[in-house]
């Protein structure tokens, strides 16, 4: 089991942070990732992988200003 | 007993009242203002106190302009916001406001930047006017800071911000304040400050569109990033962006510049405990501090 933004997200071994996006339904293309307190860059999201007990934040950027 | 009077240090008798130290430093004055809170004459005043007095309606020479217009901060405030330097990336509705607002608490020096010139569909919430149209955003903004507060240092740069540049342009910043409009800009900025200044916090606009909803708006923090919004209300076709919900994300960005450099304010912990004694169900202390 992992955490996403807080809450309870199943784990399995070979995760990605692209996988998990996926799964999340995180379809926004502006994305800031950031496993256990440290940021994910971009580039990294298809060959970084999570492991199990990690705590993921994923903060959706969004238009205004 | 030792007080200082508008910023100088005086000698004056124990038990002297505000009348008395009006009396021998400032004859004339009609606005009293002790420890950062307006006060009548006939208060008593104390050892150590910080006592400004003012005749309203006088211009003030410059040199003694810097600390009458910081003397309504708490005392101790107004040193350290001096020696410190926000950057500001982009100068719109977020980046004018929150800049302005800044200057006015005391910034020691602000580094804007943004490639644009001001247009009129800007004046629906940027803190620029008519007059301004044209004009390179930083230079107009310069101008509006200085007119506030003519002792916040400026350092302006008219250049479109990109991975390439960021890091020179913000390495002095002890905060950076994002203030673009567009999302992918933002995970632009975003991604390089965490790539190539890590330690750098950065204070981020998320979420501002339409009006109404005050209490939709708030912050909170995941590392080194401190998120100021509703993170929800995307500006878009059909939804707009006005000033006052821009400019409360604005404030709050750089409300949260001001107590990522002072740290939280401790006589707010105070009234917390205070109301949590007095019991008036007043529950402020349920959301996460960030």
């Amino acid at each position: 089991m992992l955490k996403v933004n807080g809450q309870d997200h199943p784990w399995h071994p070979g995760l990605t942070v692209s996988a998990l996006l996926q799964e999340k339904n995180y379809i926004f293309h502006a994305i800031i990732v950031r496993v256990n307190d440290k940021h994910i860059p971009n580039e990294e999201y298809d060959s970084t992988v999570i492991n199990d007990g990690d705590d993921v934040q994923a903060i959706h950027l969004i238009s205004g200003g | 007993m030792k007080i200082l009077v508008n910023e100088i240090a005086q000698e004056i008798a124990s038990g002297s009242l505000v009348s008395d130290a009006a009396r021998l430093y400032k004859n004339n004055a009609d606005l009293f203002i002790r420890n950062g809170f307006p006060c009548g004459k006939d208060v008593r005043l104390e050892d150590g106190d910080r006592l400004v007095l003012i005749k309203k309606g006088d211009m003030p020479k410059r040199e003694e302009l810097e600390h009458l217009l910081m003397a309504r901060h708490t005392p101790g405030v107004h040193e350290r916001l001096k020696n410190a330097t926000v950057g500001i990336a982009g100068c719109g509705g977020l980046g004018s406001t929150a800049a302005v607002s800044l200057a006015r608490a005391g910034i020691g020096k602000l580094i804007i930047a943004d490639f644009d010139v001001v247009e009129p569909s800007n004046l629906n919430r940027q803190q620029y006017f008519v007059e301004h149209i044209g004009q390179p955003k930083v230079a107009a903004l310069k101008e509006i800071i200085q007119k506030a507060n003519p002792f916040a240092e400026v350092e302006c740069h008219q250049v479109r911000i990109t991975p390439d540049n960021v890091a020179q342009l913000f390495k002095t910043a002890d905060v950076i304040v994002e203030a673009f409009d567009l999302a992918d800009q933002k995970m632009m900025l975003a991604e390089a400050v965490q790539k190539q200044m890590p330690d750098k916090p950065l204070v981020i606009g998320n979420g501002m569109a339409g009006y109404g909803d005050n209490n939709l708006l708030k912050t909170r923090r995941v590392g080194n990033i401190h998120i100021c919004g509703d993170e929800i209300s995307e500006a878009g076709p059909g939804m707009g962006l006005m000033a006052p919900r821009v400019g409360m994300a604005a404030c709050m960005e750089a409300n949260q510049a001001l107590e990522i450099l002072l740290g939280p304010d401790p006589r707010i912990r105070e009234f917390i405990e205070q109301d949590k004694r007095n019991n008036l169900n007043i529950d402020k202390t349920k959301e996460e501090r960030c």
